[in-house]
């Protein structure tokens, strides 16, 4: 029998060869996996305008991504805003709401993507459902009313019930649906319980996932709300 | 010596199965069995980090000290999980998304730990890489055999190769309709208990 060495030294030792190790292994790959989540992000955006995303490859979601999508940069009154870029933002999350914040420069701004073909304007939406906070996009038609399409590309919303949010047959649902009422003000899509029939503000609910569509709900209309004043500027240059 | 080597490597395979005989692991194996494309990565992974611990763990055996054995374990598994959760979000971006925890949680998976303990700790180098392969390759033909009944009959496809023809689903005006059960987890442990039957059956096993 070996002696064995002194068990605080053996921790040590141990503890610092596998810090070492994924430090090195984090700072390594960190590159590539963010190259990943930005591609990921311009695939749900492109899969938010009714792109069949599956079948392209990275360099082709940037390329389609580049060749589409404008980034527009907003404030709060709708204003375009041009010495700003899209990249210059940072993303944070308030963690009570799960309201997305881009701030530049200790202000917060807007972003907005414009495709042109087909023409659409796309939204970042964020809000919580029952474990986590859900990030997608929401995208509308030039009228801004008619829902053009809505992705998520971030939950850990349960498998199966919450989860279904990023299911096909649950996002084709909103695609048609109106954001506004007949005297134009904003109402948003709600997620009713059960089948939603001719609805043509609710879409077909999720049974068992009676929080994370309350919480989809709410954040919807709170994010449309929010891009309102972009909407009606638009809308009086087209009128 | 080659008869044991053959036993340590293909027992865990068939007849001592880490999850349809000893059921570890049943956690991961209810929850990443949807698709098999997932279960594929998740046995991989498993895998991976059963010979790494096991062989890692084999090799220091004679210098972990006795009374802090379960801590050295469980840093040395839970690098090599963080390690292959970072190499799948590197190369492997939409199936590590789908994967979600469940890598993660590998570092609490009973077989990893189980066979670290049981065997890795009293065994030579070669028969414990050859135990966590075989475990490893245990686990994952579970896992494979669970996802494909499940992504079949829940799904109608197989690694995403629709196998049904469309118009036979109800939509189209046919009669069929994937079977949503298969796609929770209930459905998973219909399966498990249906393919644990079988493996007792054919090994004559009983619980004492």
């Amino acid at each position: 029998m070996s002696k064995k060495p002194n068990p605080f030294l053996f921790i040590g030792i141990l503890t610092i060869t596998s810090s070492l190790l994924l430090s090195l292994a984090a700072t390594q790959l960190k590159s590539y996996q963010d190259y990943n989540v930005d591609v990921d992000k311009k695939k749900n955006v492109l899969k938010c305008i009714g792109l069949d995303v599956s079948v392209l490859s990275s360099e082709n979601i940037i390329n389609e991504y580049n060749s589409r999508i404008s980034e527009i940069i907003t404030d709060k009154d709708g204003n375009n805003i041009e010495r700003v870029n899209f990249s210059d933002l940072t993303l944070k999350e308030n963690k009570m709401t799960g309201e997305s914040m881009f701030i530049f420069e200790s202000k917060k701004y807007l972003p907005i993507f414009k495709s042109s073909s087909p023409e659409a304007t796309i939204i970042p939406i964020s809000g919580k459902g029952l474990w986590s906070t859900l990030f997608g996009y929401f995208a509308l038609d030039n009228d801004f009313n008619t829902v053009k399409g809505i992705t998520f590309y971030q939950h850990s919303e349960t498998p199966g019930l919450g989860g279904e949010v990023d299911k096909d047959w649950f996002q084709n649902n909103f695609v048609g649906k109106k954001i506004k009422d007949d005297e134009g003000s904003l109402v948003s899509v709600q997620v009713v319980k059960g089948k939603s029939g001719d609805n043509i503000h609710g879409v077909d609910g999720i049974s068992g996932a009676t929080i994370t569509s309350r919480g989809l709900t709410d954040f919807l209309l709170r994010d449309l709300k929010r891009y309102t004043p972009f909407f009606n500027k638009q809308m009086d240059r087209i009128n | 010596m080659s008869i044991r080597k053959n036993i340590v490597f293909s027992d865990p395979i068939i007849s001592n199965n880490p999850i349809t005989r000893q059921v570890l692991g049943i956690c991961s194996a209810l929850a990443v069995t949807v698709k098999v494309d997932s279960a594929i990565v998740m046995a991989f992974a498993l895998t991976f980090v059963l010979v790494g611990s096991n062989t890692i763990i084999s090799i220091l055996r004679k210098k972990i000290p006795s009374n802090v054995r379960i801590i050295v374990q469980l840093t040395i598994i839970a690098t090599l999980v963080i390690m292959t959760d970072q190499l799948l979000k590197a190369f492997l971006f939409d199936i590590s998304k789908q994967l979600s925890v469940f890598v993660g949680l590998i570092i609490t998976n009973c077989i990893v730990m189980g066979r670290a303990e049981a065997f890795a700790m009293q065994n030579s180098l070669k028969d414990s890489l050859l135990d966590g392969l075989g475990n490893g390759i245990g686990y994952g033909a579970v896992l494979i055999i669970v996802a494909i009944i499940r992504e079949f009959l829940g799904s109608g496809s197989i690694m995403n190769i629709n196998l049904l023809p469309a118009s036979m689903y109800v939509e189209n005006g046919g009669w069929y309709v994937n079977n949503g059960l298969m796609l929770l987890a209930p459905g998973a442990f219909i399966v498990l208990g249906l393919l644990i039957w079988i493996q007792r059956t054919v090994t004559n096993y009983t619980e004492e």
